[in-house]
């Protein structure tokens, strides 16, 4: 429904985007993620109509908008901190668009408290908004944005100043109005669990580029670069050299010799990035990385040993800090980052 | 025994014995007594006076009916001039407000600093200005007379209505920039954005969510135009001429010329009653600003001129702007070195001449009178005086301040009463000399001392009030850490206060001393002719006829105008941010 189509924008005479297209399809909510300052908020702007871009296009459903104002592109934003308006109640907040209309005064009354119920706000129109928590102003944006029935959602990191245990309530909230509502929705954040956590599909922006586009778990098999895997938090990731290539890789490393198997094609002797993901791997005597201990935390049901060499592994047992040990990695948590 | 010398000793500290409690009491109520004094011998007691005399039942009885048109003449009038000044400065400040709230173009700090000078430029130079520029010698009517060889001057500006209302733009412009053009800068832009993203075109947007919230500051900054022009006094005096009379006026013309002190006190009385009911109004929508507006700061609503409605918006305020501030400032001095006076008998060949005979006439008593006082004495008299307001208000303001910085209940409580002087109109305090001390027991209106006092009576308010911050910014720690490592409590406060205070020190110096040259109002009551101040001066040469009288205004104007501006510069440059708003 909505296509971007080589959207460029320069920040302070610095390229900020170069060139990002993607499409969001009917009832799908795709997840920009990227570090701060990479732009996505920015994007969200040039996709809402707050500002321009020096090159490229916003179509929806193939109509170019480059020309339609923010205010008759039907798009809801909800932005980072909310901006509610302060001057005006909770009800006179969510009925803003729907004003805006110039619906009829029951039609306003109606659909502002449908909104409001959908966020379990009900009972709150009378409150000012200053006076909220974090949570209910939260709620408040959300129901201002959906009440109006926009054709597309976008979120700005809406979440980012709540404390855990409501950021993660309020996700689930959030994914089950987006399915039921069936509304696109363009979700930014920089938090890799909030986007897994509520996107059917992931964007991954860096340098000014989308560098991985897929669902959370391709996203997650395959982070495609060392730098999403690093951003994405996946596991060790180590620099070696190709030093054989039949069926399988042997790769050479500053930890140790890995045997693995990918699809891309490599030469002997050419620099790859190796993945180690720190789970699946088991204490053994003829492991194929060796180590001392430096550091043991122990986090639930199991502990998170690091070595010397900075790697970090979670073992069912603690070894000693001090002791040297070898680590037996089944080829299955070892990926070739391309 | 040892024991017990201790343990007394302790209980002392603790619990404050009867004598500690006197003595913690003296040295609590120490700082206030000069002030106190000072206030209640030249502030409160002459209100009294004056509240008597306007108000016991002899004198009001015996109240002439042309007395009552008087005051209801001066009444209509004082409110019709507010309005409309107010309503044009609204004209004016509302798009200059949003010019530098929200744009970024070359020269915009110094434009800034432009219109921000009048504020504090004494009143006769602004007239001695505007009347540089548009009064019957001014630039423009000379220019047009030389060039449609005309033989009189063709705009009638001075002593209209409409040089008091421009005159009031002038000085009241920079409020508005600055209360509301604050308010619009520190507006969260997403705000207006998400108006627009739920369907508000720009103008819906402005109309439902930008001007609602910046109603309150708004209509304090109005309040204040309005409570200024309500007030205003040497614009009307000066610029206004003898057709027009607001309260302010009025009050200075019953005392002066035509002594009828009991109309003055009822006038002065009247004019009380609504400064102190605006300032209650202005008082409540101010702390409602504070609740109204939720601050930003991480986006900047500043943004250049892009499209070509913006860079005619931009141009064109800046340009207004820029005419409206530096014409009137540039023409004085400019006008002060030129003679284009038509040689005597050929009346329309305007004659050009750069000249300094206007400056040197300045050290010249030309009329050998008693009361001709050459320029140059009145500028020696004005830096004097200037100079015992600094000494005076600075001796006065610094215990109290000192004493407000870790305000207790007693520094609270009195607190109010340090500002209320700055509630009474300068006219108000001259008059109040006047019927306080122009009989023993206190015989001082001969005396030149009122001129410094009354001025210190201006400036105290605002020296305590930017001494104060300065002073309480100072935590008590770096004190303690000071007198524990063995400095004695006078090298303490030489070592830790003094480098911070100083700085402020110097502004409310500056500011004082700024304050003093400019003074009109009050001084023009009780300056003794004698002695007159510099802007009497160039009141007296202003309304005297001829091309040297009106050349000499212009030199003292322009050495006025200089001094201060250096002064306001000044100013700014020490002041704290932040002490000395509005």
């Amino acid at each position: 429904m909505l296509q971007l189509l080589d959207i460029a924008k320069d920040y302070e005479n610095r390229p900020l985007l170069r060139g990002i297209s993607f499409t969001v399809a009917a009832n799908e909510t795709v997840c920009l993620l990227g570090a701060s300052g990479s732009g996505k908020s920015t994007l969200l702007r040039i996709i809402a109509g707050l500002e321009t871009c020096e090159q490229g296009t916003v179509a929806w459903q193939g109509q170019d908008l480059s020309s339609a104002p923010a205010h008759l592109r039907n798009f809801g934003l909800v932005f980072q901190d909310y901006a509610l308006f302060p001057h005006l109640s909770v009800f006179k907040n969510v009925a803003f668009g729907l004003q805006m209309q110039n619906l009829s005064r029951p039609e306003i009354e109606r659909r502002t408290r449908e909104a409001m119920t959908q966020v379990n706000l009900s009972g709150f129109e009378q409150r000012h908004v200053t006076e909220l928590s974090g949570g209910e102003q939260q709620r408040v944006a959300l129901a201002r944005a959906l009440a109006p029935r926009p054709r597309l959602l976008m979120f700005d990191e809406p979440l980012g100043a709540l404390d855990r245990a409501l950021r993660d309530r309020l996700l689930d909230e959030l994914r089950g109005i987006l399915h039921a509502t069936r509304v696109p929705a363009i979700y930014v954040t920089h938090d890799q669990e909030e986007a897994f956590a509520i996107a059917d599909r992931v964007l991954l922006l860096h340098e000014g580029k989308i560098v991985r586009d897929g669902s959370p778990a391709e996203v997650w098999n395959e982070p495609g670069s060392a730098w999403a895997a690093r951003f994405l938090g996946l596991g060790n990731i180590v620099e070696g050299v190709v030093r054989l290539k039949v069926e399988t890789l042997k790769v050479e490393t500053r930890a140790g010799g890995f045997v693995l198997r990918c699809g891309h094609a490599h030469q002997t002797g050419e620099k790859v990035n190796l993945l180690l993901r720190p789970s699946g791997v088991r204490l053994a005597a003829d492991g194929n990385l060796r180590g001392v201990v430096t550091d043991v935390v122990f986090q639930q049901a199991r502990f998170k040993v690091t070595l010397e060499n900075g790697l970090y592994f979670y073992l069912p047992e603690a070894p000693k800090i001090g002791e040297a040990i070898a680590i037996s990695i089944p080829p299955s948590e070892v990926h070739c980052l391309a | 025994m040892r024991q017990r010398d201790n343990e007394s000793a302790s209980q002392r500290v603790g619990k404050s014995t009867q004598g500690g409690f006197a003595e913690s009491l003296i040295r609590r109520i120490a700082p206030w007594l000069g002030v106190s004094l000072f206030l209640g011998l030249f502030f409160f007691c002459p209100l009294a006076r004056i509240l008597w005399l306007g108000l016991n039942p002899a004198s009001l009885l015996t109240i002439a009916p042309d007395s009552l048109l008087i005051i209801r003449h001066s009444l209509l009038f004082t409110f019709y001039q507010a309005c409309l000044s107010t309503l044009l400065t609204l004209l004016v400040g509302l798009p200059a407000a949003y010019l530098f709230a929200r744009f970024d173009f070359r020269g915009k700090p110094l434009l800034r600093l432009l219109t921000a000078i009048p504020f504090m430029l004494p009143t006769v130079v602004a007239a001695a200005g505007f009347n540089a520029l548009l009064g019957p010698r001014g630039w423009v009517n000379l220019g047009l007379m030389q060039l449609f060889g005309l033989e009189s001057a063709p705009i009638t500006f001075v002593h209209t209505l409409w040089a008091i209302l421009f005159a009031h733009v002038f000085y009241n412009t920079t409020i508005l920039i600055r209360v509301v053009g604050n308010a619009l800068a520190h507006l969260d832009p997403r705000l207006e954005q998400a108006a627009r993203i739920l369907g508000a075109d720009a103008r819906r947007a402005f109309w439902q969510v930008t001007l609602p919230l910046l109603r309150p500051s708004i209509l304090a900054a109005s309040l204040l135009v309005f409570l200024f022009d309500f007030t205003s006094f040497g614009v009307i005096l000066l610029l206004g001429g003898p057709r027009f009379a607001t309260l302010e006026v009025e009050i200075y013309k019953q005392a002066i010329q035509i002594f009828n002190l009991p109309l003055a006190a009822l006038l002065t009385f009247i004019q009380l009653l609504f400064t102190l009911a605006f300032s209650i109004v202005y008082g409540r929508i101010v702390t409602g600003v504070a609740v109204t507006t939720t601050p930003h700061t991480a986006q900047s609503n500043l943004r250049r001129a892009r499209a070509w409605r913006e860079k005619l918006f931009v141009g064109g305020m800046a340009s207004l702007l820029l005419a409206l501030f530096l014409l009137p400032m540039a023409s004085l001095p400019l006008r002060s070195v030129a003679r284009l006076e038509a040689a005597r008998g050929e009346r329309t060949a305007v004659g050009y001449d750069l000249t300094s005979n206007y400056y040197t006439e300045l050290f010249v008593n030309r009329l050998d009178s008693l009361f001709y006082v050459p320029p140059f004495k009145a500028l020696t008299n004005s830096l004097l005086y200037a100079t015992m307001t600094v000494v005076l208000s600075l001796a006065l303001g610094f215990p109290v301040a000192s004493a407000l910085a870790r305000p207790g209940r007693l520094e609270r409580f009195l607190d109010p009463f340090l500002m209320l002087p700055l509630g009474a109109s300068a006219v108000t305090l001259g008059l109040g000399f006047i019927v306080a001390f122009n009989q023993p027991p206190l015989a001082l209106i001969r005396s030149p001392l009122l001129v410094p006092i009354a001025h210190t009576l201006i400036a105290l308010p605002f020296v305590i009030r930017s001494l104060q911050p300065a002073l309480a910014s100072i935590p008590d720690r770096l004190r303690q850490a000071a007198t524990s490592l063995g400095a004695s409590p006078l090298r303490t406060w030489f070592t830790v206060d003094w480098p911070i205070v100083s700085r402020a020190t110097l502004a409310a110096a500056i500011f004082a001393f700024t304050v003093s040259l400019g003074e009109f109002g009050a001084t023009a009551l009780v300056s003794r002719p004698e002695y007159p101040t510099l802007p009497i001066a160039i009141y007296r040469f202003l309304s005297q006829p001829g091309g040297l009288n009106y050349g000499q205004a212009m030199d003292m104007a322009t050495i006025l105008m200089v001094v201060c501006g250096a002064g306001i510069l000044l100013i700014e440059r020490f002041r704290l941010p932040g002490a000395g708003e509005f």
